[in-house]
Parts: C-alpha cells; structure tokens; sequence
C-alpha cells in the first residue's frame, strides 16, 4: 500500500477495490496466482478448518492491558505516595523533572492561546518524537485509559451483536477528520479549547489521579453508545487525538507487517481490528507485496497478530532487521 | 415492451443502507459538537466564578492556555487547588481555590504552582506572593464582623471538623497544620490581621476611644493579594469578610 493512499485511508477515504494482476509485484502475482488455483482448495479450506481448534494467543493484549494499566498507576500513585516521578496527568506531564505534553491537547492550547509557550514546545517536541519512535498511534492502545474501558463496551457490545439484541451501527469515517477539522476551526475562532471540554481521555486520565467527578457521566454516555449502538464510536469515528497520532505514525518505524505467503485469508484479523481499513491487503488477492506494511492508522495494538493463525501478522521495526 | 421499470428513482438496499449511515454520521458528529459547545454557557453567562490560583492570567486566556493537567494540585503544600467538573463548561479539569474551605496561604513560600504550570497560565512573570493578584478582600458584612461589635474570640476558628489546613509560623516553619488544632484567644477578635501571609495588606483600626468597649474594623490595602486566607479563618458563618474575585485597586 502506498504512503498516500495510506493516508487518505487515514482520513476516511473507503479502501479501493481487487487491484489487476498487472499491479503485482511478480512475487506476489506467483503466490496469488497458486492460491486462485482450484487444485488446492480443499487443502486450503481443511486448513482454515483445522485453525478453528487452535488456541488463541493473548500474549500482546495482556502485554497492552498491563502497559495502559501500568502507566496510569504511575500517575495515580506518584500523586497519592507523593514520590513525584510522573507529576500531572496523560494531558502534561513532567517525568522525573521532563516536560511532556499530549499533543492534541497542546495543539488546542496553541491555537487557542495562540503564543509559543517554551516550556510546552519542549513537552511537546519530547512527546512527538518519542510516539514517533514507538509507532504513532501506539499511544491509543498502550496508553489511553479510555481505550481499555471501550475495549470492555466493545466485549458487551459483541456479546449483544452475537445474540442479535443489538446491530453495529456503523459510521462514516470521515467523521473523525470532519471533526478534526471543526475542533481546530473553534478554538481558533472561539479561543477556547473547546474539545477539552468533551475529551474522554482528559477526563479519564484527570478522573483517575485526581478523584471522579460530574464529567464521568459524558464518557458513561459514550461508552452506552458503544455498547448499544456503535462498535468503538469513539476511537473509530471521532476522536481528534487518534488523528493527531495517526500523523506521527506515517513514518514510524514500528508497525505492523503482513506476509502474503502462507496467509490464508480466513479474516480473523479483520474481524477483531479496530481500524480494519488498514487489514485490507490481507484480503484476498489485495496484497500488491509479499510484504506490506499497514497504513497510518493502524494502533500496534497487536490484536491481529495474536488472533492469526497462520503467523503471517508480525510486528516489525524499520531498520533494526538491517542492523542486526 | 413498454413496462421495463424505470431503474432512476429506485434505490438498492445498499444505497438507503450507505445513505443511513452518511446521515447517522453527521446526526452523530453535529450531537458531539453540540455537547462540547454547551461548554459556552457556563463561561460566558458566568454561572461559577471562580478564584484563580495565584499568578493566573486573564480569565479567557486562562481558560485557554490551561492545558488542564492539574499539575498545579499537585505542588500545592496546603490542597488548596481543585479542578473544575462538567457544570463549568470550558472550565473542566482548570484549576480553582475555593479560599472559604481551603484557601491559598503561601505556606510553600515559592509560588510552587506557578512554577509547575507548563504554560504559563499561571505566569512565570509571578517571582513572589507580593505580585500575586487574585482579587481584593472586602468587608462584606460589616455587621457580622467581631471586631466590629468589639467582641473578642476564643477557641478554634473554625470548629473541630473543619478540614482546611494552614502554616502557623511560630509552631511549625515548614509544615502546615489543621486548622482545627490550634486555637486563638483575642480580646478583640484580630484573626484575619493575624493570619494574612501579606505585609501591611490588611489592619485593625480602632474606631473608638472608649476604654471600656474598644470597636475595630478591618482595612484593607492596596497590597492585598486576594489569596483568601481572611476569608477561611473569618470565625463568623458566612464569613464577614470574602474575596472579590479578580478584582484589582483600579476598580475599587
């Protein structure tokens, strides 16, 4: 998949259609060329039978649950013990005497504020480039609090689809870059930040360190419309922060990989992704490679590489493969 | 034949499914920006005034350069700074003092939250408290006032229960105490000269010149920094005197 297109991906552009067999690199036209041909379907199909018996592996979700846990004790616990290693909260911080700042949140103060503020270009210069390295929106899945708790609505909200009590009203993902752009217009306008007001990360992370107050009943609100209406509402559809690092991690090095070879396109990932526009390539016939890496948007969560039975999802680091 | 269905003005199933959801997005995205724009009404008709912590800039810019991290709450020696909720609009998660039950009483002797702001919503330009300006402190209720009615005052000031914390100089220089655990005895109640943190910001005039039933009544100077700390340890309930919220001399 091409960088551009993988962007536009990102804004909400709907993923194109099976590409010709002349967009194939020869590779890949081989091993889609093997898998069209009818001599091996019922080896292929005995093989994604079989997989239905495999037991799943939970080693990269239990590893997220434990960093966004991990990292919001620290907050909560450096304020109540008063050890003062992470002072303030996921909005900005100060890290054992280092400026961070959540870029979205510091993006809204600028353009509200409009002035440079030194202390808060440094937090969030520190911040920009640190995501960069580990993979953009990697802050979504391995640090938002608010994530783990829709990951929960998300577990009800299928259990609910399963029974057919409920149906996923699926949105336009466009929404998210509308309201992007909407959130960026007010606060220039209005000089106010005015998506702090309704950010369920703030509150969440503010709610944790600092004792729950009235703004909890909002993200109860978005976390019902999860459960009863929208599959992953907020993170699919609407948040503005997602946005911001899913900029960072066009160019990040870590992402996730996809190997075409011994795929065998049952679409277990796509299932279960949060962002399954960037699964894309792993339909059949899509992957222009034998290798692609996933678009901006994908969180690292790992989910995909977890639930793959045939181990054709991994997580990869540009540059390091040369290096060693 | 004539009767091959016109396919225009027929729509598939897909389509009104396609056109369900282009709707349901926008109906979606125009409820979340109706909600965070509620957040105006709180702030522009002025529901909650609040009292800013010290060195805070003008209320507007206030309200948007706080990135609303609340690493001011954390610094602050006496907890005297909360975070605003839900019913304070665009002032969820800024911080306030809320001077009546915990006010702000220099008792880290540096101005810690301005320091620890990252954007200078508290301004770095504000060294020392002298150069605070939260508001003025204001007799409002003249009559409820002890020394007024020449009264003296005995015991806690504000009860066993009360909860708010405050630095007393002579018991403990780097620790504040509960204010419940030290108790006062004046012939003529001083409490609010006794405990302001500020050189000259507030006396107790004498009004009369008989001996038998000396009357006082607070004033207050120009060097008044409106922290508040008259306004916690006012015995009386309401108290006499409170804070006028971002009020400076030139308005007086």
């Amino acid at each position: 998949m091409s960088l551009f297109s993988s962007i536009l991906e990102m804004f909400g552009k709907a993923p194109g259609k099976k590409p010709d067999d002349s967009a194939y690199s020869p590779e890949a036209f081989k091993i889609h060329d093997t898998k069209r041909d009818p001599k091996g379907k019922k080896e292929r199909t005995d093989a994604i039978r079989a997989e239905r018996d495999l037991k799943r592996s939970h080693k990269w979700r239990n590893w997220r649950w434990f960093s966004i846990i991990i990292v919001n004790l620290l907050f909560v616990l450096s304020y109540q013990l008063d050890v003062q290693l992470i002072e303030g909260s996921l909005l900005a911080s100060r890290v054992i005497g280092f400026h961070m700042a959540d870029l979205n949140a510091s993006l809204q103060v600028m353009i509200a504020h409009k002035q440079i503020l030194t202390n808060l270009v440094i937090g969030t210069i520190t911040v920009l480039i640190m995501w960069w390295l580990l993979g953009g929106r990697t802050f979504c899945s391995w640090v938002c609090p608010y994530h783990l708790l829709s990951e929960i609505a998300e577990y009800i909200h299928l259990k609910l689809t399963a029974g057919k009590l409920v149906r996923d009203m699926a949105m336009h993902r466009g929404l998210r870059s509308v309201l992007y752009v909407i959130f960026v217009l007010l606060a220039l306008v209005t000089g106010y930040t005015v998506f702090e007001a309704i950010s369920p990360v703030g509150i969440v992370s503010r709610a944790l360190i600092y004792g729950p107050g009235l703004a909890l009943i909002w993200v109860l609100a978005l976390l019902a419309y999860e459960v009863f209406v929208t599959r992953r509402a907020w993170c699919r559809y609407m948040c503005p922060i997602g946005l911001t690092y899913g900029f960072v991690g066009i160019t990040s090095p870590v992402h996730v990989k996809y190997d075409l070879e011994n795929c065998l396109h049952e679409g277990d990932c796509r299932s279960i992704c949060l962002v399954p526009h960037v699964l894309e390539p792993t339909k059949k016939g899509f992957a222009l490679d034998t290798q692609v890496t996933l678009g901006a948007d994908c969180t690292r969560c790992g989910m995909c590489v977890d639930v793959c039975p045939t181990k054709s999802l991994s997580f990869d680091v540009k540059g390091l493969n040369k290096l060693l | 034949m004539s009767s091959t269905p016109s396919t225009k003005g027929k729509v598939t199933v897909r389509q009104l499914r396609e056109r369900r959801r282009i709707l349901r997005s926008f109906g979606t995205g125009i409820v979340l920006v109706g909600a965070a724009m509620l957040g105006f009404f709180p702030v522009v008709k002025k529901w909650v005034e609040r009292l800013r912590p010290p060195g805070a800039i003008g209320e507007k810019d206030f309200l948007a350069a706080c990135i609303k991290c609340g690493q001011c709450v954390q610094v602050c020696p006496v907890k005297a700074i909360k975070l605003g909720d839900l019913d304070e609009g665009f002032g969820v998660g800024v911080p306030y003092i809320d001077a009546r039950s915990q006010a702000c009483d220099f008792s880290c002797d540096a101005v810690q939250c301005v320091l620890s702001c990252p954007t200078e919503a508290l301004s770095h330009k504000t060294d020392v408290k002298e150069q605070v300006r939260m508001g003025i402190a204001r007799l409002s209720r003249p009559k409820a006032c002890l020394a007024k009615q020449g009264k003296g005052f005995k015991g806690t000031a504000r009860g066993a229960d009360f909860k708010g914390l405050h630095r007393y100089m002579h018991v403990d220089r780097w620790t504040p105490i509960p204010m419940a655990e030290y108790t006062y005895d004046e012939d003529l109640c001083n409490l609010c000269v006794q405990e302001c943190p500020i050189d000259g910001a507030i006396t107790i005039e004498r009004e009369n010149f008989n001996p038998e039933k000396i009357l006082g009544t607070p004033l207050v100077f120009d060097k008044c920094v409106g922290c508040g700390m008259c306004e916690m340890v006012c015995p009386v309930d309401p108290p006499a005197i409170v804070i006028d919220i971002r009020k400076s001399w030139g308005d007086v």
